[in-house]
């Protein structure tokens, strides 16, 4: 018998929520934490909105010694880690080195330290470059300062895979945990809303122009024209379900099934792969389509990939066949936050039985044929729920997520 | 350039500027030939301090500093800097 992944800890720093129960509060309600940027002048960007994280000063968790050496995106990371694993009443120091990793996504890396390194070094010379610049703005940084962090040396690693690297870490975790790890911190920060982070997002072509917070990132709706960014994400404690079980810990749910995909490349004449990754993460966790309760789509913003996610779902569970939400409507979309992020909101969701909804949706496009939860959260049961997940560059991840109580 | 010497006063202050402070380390005490791993700083902490005091007091110190230079004391010597006369053990 395969040893299932239980998650025991969640940590959440997101736009409309600093914490895992202000989030949460508030996404059931459908607050929006999306504004005009405020960290500069966005106005000749040509997105100016965007899901800010407000009122979070990374002094008041973080020790002095940290602060030069991380970029924010590595800050939210070691602050969620230590609220997960708060939340688990998991004290590492308690814990064998060797038997806890480190697994997260990163998209970008730490590109607000970065910029402000890089316009040191060309507006003032090398030696003004900050020696902390060596790891500060990689994409393992937030791996390696949570595992230095707790004294984690088990199996460790980071995953660049865009939006879908959210449940391909999560996965990845539960490789290691099958393969014996007791404890794997895994998750994905991002936080690429300074200028240099703007413009490599605007080169996708996939944000939105609109000026309205009230309108604007509406996916599976007619006028959908982009999504927003946003920056946060979630940090879960994963470990091997006896283990959590013997201890007597809290279990949110278990990752009953995930896989990824890969789509074909341009011009082969075949479809994406969105569809293999939720049919295969169906099979690997032994449940047909009509076990699944919510999906938790990945919610592109744009036409063309809106109506492929409703294509792949309407294919699986049959049209308008499953209840659908996209809470990042609320958050923006956090890259390699976002799907961690609703992985965390899924396990929420089964705890207290609500689908929180998605906003700005009022024109419903005809070819999404998917059963939107719009504007106001649907209580409900959740025994199974699925996150979909797709990055920018042919990635997709499906994950199933099973509640405690359900066999 | 400044002309102005180095003194252990800057010196802290730039750790703290680059590098932050570790807790439990009192940087105003009498750290003079306190080692810098036991102030908590490793050698990229004392690379970017280097940078700096490079930078701010307009001297050059050689790669050998970082090795070499293992203590506030140290430090300063190779700086060029300001240097009390060592508190001697009886």
């Amino acid at each position: 018998m395969t040893e299932s992944a239980a998650v025991t800890g969640i940590g959440v720093i997101a736009p409309n929520g600093l914490g895992t129960e202000e989030f949460w509060t508030a996404t059931q309600k459908g607050i929006s934490g999306i504004e005009r940027i405020s960290r500069y002048d966005p106005a000749s960007y040509p997105t100016r909105l965007a899901g800010e994280v407000t009122g979070f000063e990374a002094g008041e968790y973080l020790a002095s010694r940290l602060l030069p050496q991380t970029d924010r995106m590595t800050q939210m990371a070691l602050v969620a880690s230590d609220w997960a694993l708060a939340d688990a009443d998991l004290d590492p120091a308690a814990v064998p080195e060797f038997d806890m990793g480190v697994v997260t996504a990163s998209a970008s890396g730490g590109f607000e330290f970065a910029q402000n390194e890089l316009q040191k070094l060309w507006s003032k010379g090398p030696e003004y470059v900050s020696a902390y610049q060596s790891f500060a703005w990689f994409y393992a940084v937030n791996t390696g300062q949570i595992s230095i962090r707790h004294g984690m040396r088990g199996p460790s690693g980071v995953l660049v895979t865009d939006q879908a690297g959210g449940l391909d870490a999560l996965g990845h975790a539960r490789r290691h945990i099958r393969k014996g790890t007791g404890v794997v911190v895994s998750g994905g920060v991002d936080a690429s809303l300074p200028p240099w982070g703007l413009v490599s997002l605007l080169s996708t072509g996939r944000l939105s122009p609109t000026d309205d917070p009230a309108r604007a990132y509406a996916p599976f709706d007619t006028s959908a024209d982009g999504h927003l960014p946003g920056e946060g994400g979630a940090i879960l404690v994963l470990e091997r379900e006896s283990r959590a079980r013997e201890r007597g810990a809290r279990v949110y749910g278990t990752v009953a099934g995930y896989a990824a995909t890969f789509d074909p490349g341009p011009g082969s004449g075949r479809g994406p792969g969105l569809r293999r990754a939720i049919e295969t993460a169906l099979a690997d966790a032994r449940v047909t389509p009509g076990a699944i309760d919510v999906v938790f789509a990945d919610a592109a913003g744009v036409r063309d990939l809106d109506r492929a996610e409703a294509a792949a779902l309407s294919a699986v569970f049959g049209p308008n066949g499953v209840p659908v939400t996209a809470p990042k409507t609320m958050t923006g979309r956090l890259y390699s936050g976002a799907a961690s992020l609703d992985t965390a909101t899924a396990l929420l969701a089964m705890r207290d039985g609500v689908v929180p909804p998605t906003l700005r949706v009022t024109d419903q496009a005809a070819d999404c044929a998917i059963d939107l939860v719009r504007d106001t959260a649907r209580e409900m049961r959740v025994n199974h729920a699925l996150v979909v997940a797709r990055g920018h560059g042919g990635f997709n991840a499906a994950m199933v997520l099973r509640a405690p109580a359900a066999d | 350039m400044t002309a102005r010497e180095l003194t252990i006063d800057d010196l802290t202050r730039i750790l703290r500027e680059s590098a932050g402070e570790n807790e439990g380390v009192d940087l105003d005490g009498d750290i003079l030939d306190t080692l810098f791993t036991d102030l908590g700083y490793d050698s990229l902490a004392l690379l970017e301090a280097c940078s700096r005091i490079e930078r701010e007091f307009g001297v050059k110190l050689s790669d050998d500093v970082l090795s070499e230079a293992e203590t506030p004391r140290l430090l300063l010597e190779a700086a060029g800097g300001a240097v009390p006369p060592a508190a001697r053990a009886a």
